[in-house]
């Protein structure tokens, strides 16, 4: 796809300037956004893209975020957006990470070379001197040829200078011999950002323009590195470097030896802390007492006084699965606590710096799955919302990994919605029915891996990802992603839930309920052994799954057959907004492909499952079943038919 | 010998990087041939973190054998 239109459609008043903010990943660009634009933010989509870009108003001028880069070019997505903002800006704030000054000035040198008037912002200085690093800033504005300005943002030092100097943002000093380069090119391409763009070979800017893309890449990022390299080597005095506590638990949550056990420690406090207290306590009090006992009775007599509770009407609003009933609790009472309790631990990870680490540490496992360290990233976020992470494969280097991620998030990994109410029902089971439970889901999403790997032409990318220092979470920054993302969650999910309670209802009203739960009766009663009503969930579940999941609370199963629900509706088709997304990234073709393929394993598997149970008679040999399955599939990959070679195609940094 | 053959502890300079696109973006790194670094980490079986001040990189089994480097200390 082709896209000419550069630049987020933002409504920008003719007289006012553009003020972009670019920076590396994790220099706290947020916190500067925060305190520049105050509370009026807008979020739009990025043309073409899903990417969010943030802007807000600075007095007359627009202020725009941009996604963390390393430089600018057309690496991926974020990298693409990066550019086109910067190439579009009047003035560029800059953020530099004092503690990576090496790192972050490739960047600042990047969009120096552009010729756009600069303003770096020197943050985490306060860190930088605790490792003993002096930074001469005097010294760094002089050989930049652009102010630079001292900060602290997360204790706001340094912010009411930065606002001061954004009018005194200048062009920087470029590489005379580059200067010549560009300006040989300055009768053919007038911007000189995308002069230099063409120059280093990006293929989308010489395209824009009829050119064909430069060869000199390499010599000018190397030469650039020079340029950078000595000017550190002039500005920064290092002293005594503290290696830290930081260091050593960075380190050993990369060792599988400490990795393992502090990951399953962190899943253990995650489970406990969503699973039980969230799940359990909160729940209970939002489900039962606050939505139940006082919301549900409430609204009844107000609708009853005028529709009676068994007419068409009535039972549509305030039935069994009415949409003023059953879909209010099961939103605000049941899922807001639970999708809000996993983002919030969610972001704290993702500001941790433990991501990162993750993939390193799961790398080697991830790479028989026909994946590196990289996709334990959107697999994780998959447990917050499948349809969030169905965009995060992009991060992952090549199409055949992201046909194998977008696959096993939308058939083996349940969102937090569905996982909060799995959790809730799993408490209720035995061990070796829950170890049933988590088992089958491991062994799909195992055997499905592996044999997509098998069997999917092309080859992987390797793992080349930055370790961010690992730091304590900002309790505001946690709390803010956490809100913004559940109220996302409560916009979207509610008209998704209101019309799937309503196509039940009507259903339910017209006898068509009673018609499909016959039909699909041999499917549920024959192949799963659920009673008839189950076809309800089902019909839930292609809405979204965590309704489906919710559903099973008032079926009256019992135990084994609560697991077969679960694990039926946890391989289902993902919600409605998955769904589309899929189609979107994947193509109308292969999403239905997938689509039909989850539905129809989800059934496979739970018949299977229980065909299993009645010809054993027993949980373990069941369990039996499935390890034997996963042992086979483990020794047919070590037969190696694969020609593995190494591959360059879209290769991308870590976030 | 190759980056996957180092051991933790290990200080070496790259002599060569053997991809193109994986050379632009680690040179962004500031990890460019020629330059030294410490082998900060090595996982098993896994991936080798490299360290180059204070910036750490964690570069999958496959990749750094694809990495020549001269061990320097």
């Amino acid at each position: 796809m082709h896209c000419h239109e550069s630049g987020v459609k933002i409504n920008i008043p003719p007289d006012s300037r553009k003020i972009v903010l670019a920076g590396n990943p994790n220099v706290g660009k947020s916190v500067f956004f925060n305190a520049l634009t105050g509370l009026y933010v807008d979020v739009s989509n990025y043309p073409g893209t899903t990417l969010e870009i943030s802007h807000g108003r600075y007095g007359s001028d627009v202020i725009i975020d941009t996604p963390g880069v390393y430089g600018i070019s057309s690496f991926n997505d974020e990298e693409r957006i990066a550019r086109d903002i910067i190439l579009d800006a009047d003035v560029v704030v800059n953020i530099v990470d004092a503690v990576h000054l090496e790192r972050d000035l490739f960047l600042t040198q990047q969009i120096i070379d552009t010729g756009v008037p600069v303003v770096v912002a020197l943050n985490m200085l306060d860190e930088a001197e605790k490792q003993g690093r002096r930074i001469d800033t005097d010294l760094l504005a002089d050989l930049l040829g652009v102010p630079v300005i001292p900060t602290v943002a997360v204790k706001q030092m340094g912010m009411d200078e930065l606002k001061e100097k954004i009018c005194c943002a200048r062009p920087g000093n470029i590489d005379p011999a580059l200067h010549s380069k560009l300006h040989e090119l300055h009768d053919r391409v007038a911007n000189q950002g995308e002069a230099l763009l063409i120059l280093e070979g990006d293929p989308v800017v010489a395209e824009r323009h009829g050119i064909a893309p430069g060869t000199e890449r390499e010599e000018i990022y190397l030469s650039r590195r020079a340029r950078v390299n000595d000017i550190v080597g002039h500005v920064v005095s290092e002293g005594s470097k503290g290696s830290g506590l930081g260091t050593m638990l960075g380190r050993m949550m990369i060792q599988p030896v400490t990795g393992i056990p502090l990951l399953a420690l962190c899943l253990y406090l995650m489970y406990k802390f969503i699973g039980v207290f969230i799940a359990g306590d909160i729940v209970g009090f939002t489900e039962e007492t606050l939505m139940q006992g006082k919301y549900e009775p409430f609204i009844r007599s107000v609708v009853s006084r005028y529709f009676s509770e068994d007419s068409v009407l009535g039972t549509i609003l305030i039935g069994e699965f009415g949409v003023l009933t059953m879909t209010v609790t099961y939103i605000l009472g049941l899922l807001l606590p639970l999708v809000f309790g996993f983002y919030l631990v969610l972001s704290a990870f993702e500001d941790s710096g433990y991501l990162p680490r993750i993939a390193a540490l799961t790398d080697r496992a991830l790479s028989g799955i026909g994946l590196n360290g990289r996709a334990v990233i959107p697999l994780i976020l998959g447990f917050g919302c499948v349809t969030l992470a169905t965009i995060v494969t992009r991060v992952l280097g090549s199409e055949r990994e992201r046909r194998i991620a977008v696959f096993l998030l939308a058939l083996a990994i349940p969102c937090s919605a569905q996982l909060a109410v799995i959790a809730g029902l799993i408490t209720s089971l035995n061990g070796s029915l829950i170890a049933l439970y988590v088992m089958s889901v491991l062994t799909v999403l195992i055997v499905a891996g592996t044999l997509l790997n098998r069997f999917l032409p092309g080859e992987s990318t390797d793992l080349l990802i930055d370790l961010p220092p690992l730091r304590l979470p900002r309790v505001e920054n946690v709390l803010k992603k956490t809100i913004t993302k559940s109220y996302h969650f409560v916009m979207e999910a509610t008209p998704l839930f209101a019309g799937g309670a309503l196509l039940i209802g009507i259903l339910q009203v017209t006898g068509l309920l009673q018609v499909l739960q016959r039909l699909l009766a041999p499917v549920t009663v024959g192949w799963l052994g659920m009673p008839k009503e189950s076809a309800t969930i089902f019909i839930m579940g292609f809405v979204r799954r965590d309704f489906g999941a919710a559903g099973l609370y008032n079926l009256g199963l019992n135990d084994f057959q609560t697991v077969i629900g679960l694990v039926t509706i946890t391989l289902f088709v993902p919600c409605i907004a998955s769904t589309l997304i899929i189609f979107k990234e994947r193509s109308k073709r292969e999403g239905f492909i997938m689509w039909s393929g989850v539905l129809f394993l989800a059934f496979l598997i739970g018949g299977l499952l229980n065909q299993v149970y009645r010809a054993t008679g027993s949980v373990y040999g069941v369990i039996i079943g499935l390890a034997a399955v996963l042992v086979i599939t483990v020794l047919l990959s070590k037969f190696p038919v694969r020609k593995q070679k190494l591959t360059s195609e879209g290769i991308n940094y870590g976030r | 010998m190759n980056l996957d053959q180092c051991k933790k502890g290990h200080k070496v300079k790259i002599l060569g990087i053997g991809n193109t696109d994986i050379r632009a973006q680690a040179i962004r790194f500031g990890i460019c041939e020629g330059e030294i670094i410490n082998c900060a980490e090595v996982v098993p079986a896994g991936p080798v973190v490299v360290r180059k001040n204070n910036q750490e990189i964690a570069i999958g089994r496959r990749l750094a054998r694809q990495i020549t480097v001269e061990l320097i200390g």
